[in-house]
């Protein structure tokens, strides 16, 4: 049976296609998410690189920001179940995954069996967040995907405390203005993500094994700011940014069984 | 075209409680604009005063606080929190005290009028936030303050001793009050007024705990609602009388299989906080929609004034759910999440009230251990429309929904 998950973030989208619940046939990622043709895209992509049609899709889930605006969808979820059982498949046994999106961070606890048992998000804010780390970039003239090699180059991190985004950005300014290496104040921006999103995993309790998921997982300087912050290892894997749409696609086929039972 | 079909609206029946209630809510500011009309003097005072001392004086008074949750219902909100902010006070100000002082310049608004104050009544067991707001009032408006100092209690009772500082200041501010109005204090009409507050509690506690049936008799969000009269006019015959309509009406809900909770109740939470009045129908909506049911919040317990004189009418103004510790706060929800088998708890982490919203992480992370629920938060203003996200809270919600389910062992994950 083939059921499709798909996740329709703030600024990405992302699509995968499960093959019996437990083989990844194909994957799909879009620079482009609510509001823009990026879902349509992302689900374009992967029926054309798996090869089948509409039709030989027995389920579909959506998740994420858009869930509920992709019509062709037969059911939503949560991106925070998404991500619990996405992360659950690709490292069984996770008690705790940390995802950071585009613009929320959240922390979800997981019970032995891989069911969400609890979770705590950020606040409004966006310092913590994807966007966060976009503004940084910004203003530092690089790619969003260049901050982790800087970090790693870094010699004395520059602190980056405030934890506002508009304060943080004028604490990045001075920093420069100060001549301080342009390295250093990404490897501050880094620690300065991870402290915000420290402090929530600590509100939610931090059980090993740890994984990171959603796009910013891709960004090493934060994953081993966070091993420091959290002092435990941090996992992550080279499809934490489709974990939400890989839980989706699961819960497609989880659904889907049900049904046939019921 | 299509043809205009006219809704007819039922109209709402005289002898059920929630037209009686609607009718006392929308009296507690008609008697007092009458009384103001008619030249006596009228005050603003704050929710968790002893409304039975100007009830038993006869002094006609209005609620600041139930104001400002109108206006930001019906969508004035944001534009008087925008007036104040205009007149130099911080945004991070609770939302209340920014509509209040606002209006209290404008001295209109189209969402809810009411007469400006000749004296203000404020009582320090709310917040500190409050006791600024009221003397801001009195210094803007140039009139009397009447100020209770009923300090925050970090012990599980209440002592002789704090009953005896309070009980000084009750009978100085009665006298305040006798001066500045004319009016007299009876011994007979507080028993009356005493009489008709214990009535209107007793009533309010058992209708609020019909909760413990499953389904529950009623919509959770209706307490929100009938809550003003308990604020304004608990200590009122007809108060009383209509909290003992709302009790047989659960009552009878129960028996016959009844709710206000339109639909299924699938889900039986708890939700913690001031609701957050623009967005009521959001946040409501939000939660029927999935079947979920707010079956108790800590209002059922909070407005229950139960008491058989003086004394223990100064008791139990000790015991208001802001003036008590935490260890307190959280056993009194423990024990509403078990006497009515909550399963899930929505805290609204609310930007405007920083003594509520402080100690929440950690009393909210004790009561989901207590009871093992889950426990899910959200950021909003219970009158400041800015400081809330339709798209978090509603992910949050299905979060919290997908736990309860997957806790009954259904689909959820
Ligand atoms: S800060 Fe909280 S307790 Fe104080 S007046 Fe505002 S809502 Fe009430």
């Amino acid at each position: 049976m083939i059921t499709l998950g798909i996740d329709i973030g703030s600024t990405t989208s992302k699509c995968v296609l499960l093959e019996d619940g437990n083989r990844i046939a194909a994957t799909a990622l879009v620079s482009a998410g609510i509001g823009t043709g990026g879902a349509e895209e992302a689900y374009r992509r992967v029926l054309t690189a798996a090869g089948v049609d509409e039709g030989a899709v027995a389920r579909k889930m959506a998740t994420g920001y858009g869930r509920k605006r992709w019509p062709a969808a037969d059911g939503e979820l949560s991106e925070l179940t998404a991500h619990a059982l996405g992360c659950h498949y690709l490292l069984p046994g996770v008690r705790t995954v940390i995802d950071i999106g585009g613009q929320d961070a959240k922390v979800i606890s997981l019970d032995g069996q891989g069911r969400m048992s609890g979770f705590v998000m950020n606040d409004k804010c966006a310092a913590g967040t994807g966007r966060f780390l976009e503004v940084m970039a910004g203003i530092l003239k690089v790619e969003v995907g260049e901050l982790a090699a800087m970090a790693a180059r870094a010699r004395a991190p520059a602190p980056v405390s405030s934890t506002c985004t508009v304060f943080a950005e004028s604490e990045v300014i001075s920093q420069l203005a100060n001549g301080a290496a342009r390295e250093d104040v990404v490897a501050g921006i880094c620690r300065s993500v991870a402290a915000r999103v420290g402090a929530l995993a600590r509100r939610a309790g931090v059980r090993e094994p740890v994984c990171m998921s959603g796009g910013v997982a891709a960004n090493d300087g934060v994953r081993r700011a966070l091993e420091e912050v959290l002092g435990v290892p941090v996992t992550t894997f080279p499809q934490a940014q489709l974990a939400g749409a890989l839980g989706a696609a699961l819960w497609a086929w989880q659904t889907a069984e049900h049904k046939e039972m019921t | 075209m299509a043809e205009e079909v006219k809704q007819v609206r039922k109209p709402p029946d005289p002898n059920s409680a929630k037209y009686k209630l609607g009718q006392i809510a929308a009296k507690a500011y008609t008697d007092v604009i009458e009384a103001k009309a008619r030249g006596e003097k009228i005050g603003w005072v704050s929710s968790n005063f002893p409304v039975e001392i100007p009830e038993t004086l006869g002094i006609p008074v209005c609620y600041p606080e139930n104001q400002a949750a109108a206006i930001a219902a019906r969508g004035g909100g944001e534009r008087l929190c925008q007036e104040a902010e205009g007149d130099g006070y911080s945004n991070d100000i609770c939302a209340y005290a920014r509509i209040s002082l606002a209006y209290a310049k404008l001295g209109s608004a189209p969402e809810q009028d009411m007469p400006l104050p000749d004296f203000v009544l404020c009582c320090s067991n709310i917040c500190d936030c409050m006791i600024k707001w009221y003397e801001n009032l009195s210094r803007e408006l140039n009139i009397p303050l009447i100020m209770l100092d009923i300090p925050f209690n970090p012990d599980y009772e209440v002592s002789d001793a704090e009953v005896a500082y309070v009980k000084g200041q009750f009978l100085a501010a009665i006298r305040q009050m006798e001066e500045l109005t004319g009016k007299k204090w009876t011994e007979e009409k507080f028993q009356e007024v005493m009489k008709n507050s214990c009535r209107t509690s007793r009533a309010w506690l058992e209708a609020t705990s019909c909760a413990k049936y499953t389904p529950s008799p009623f919509n959770g969000f209706d307490l929100l609602n009938h809550m003003a009269v308990m604020v304004t006019a608990r200590g009122k015959a007809e108060a009383a009388d209509a909290m003992e309509t709302l009790l047989k009406e659960y009552q009878e809900n129960h028996e016959t299989g009844k709710s206000t909770f339109r639909g299924e109740e699938k889900y039986r939470i708890m939700f913690e906080g001031i609701a957050c009045w623009p967005w009521l129908r959001v946040t409501s909506t939000g939660l029927k929609s999935r079947g979920i049911n707010m079956v108790t919040t800590i209002y059922a317990d909070a407005f229950g004034f139960i008491y058989d004189d003086f004394d223990g009418m100064i008791r139990a103004y000790c015991k208001v759910p802001n003036a008590i510790n935490l260890e307190l706060a959280r056993d009194k929800r423990v024990k509403l999440c078990k006497a009515n088998s909550v399963e899930g708890l929505l805290v609204h982490v609310n930007r405007s009230c920083k003594l509520w919203s402080g100690f929440m992480n950690e009393m909210s992370r004790q009561i989901g251990a207590e009871c093992d629920i889950p426990v899910v938060s959200f950021d909003g203003d219970q009158a400041d429309p800015r400081n809330f996200s339709e798209a978090q809270y509603d992910t949050r919600v299905q979060g919290l929904m997908e736990i309860m389910e997957a806790r009954k062992g259904g689909e959820g994950a």
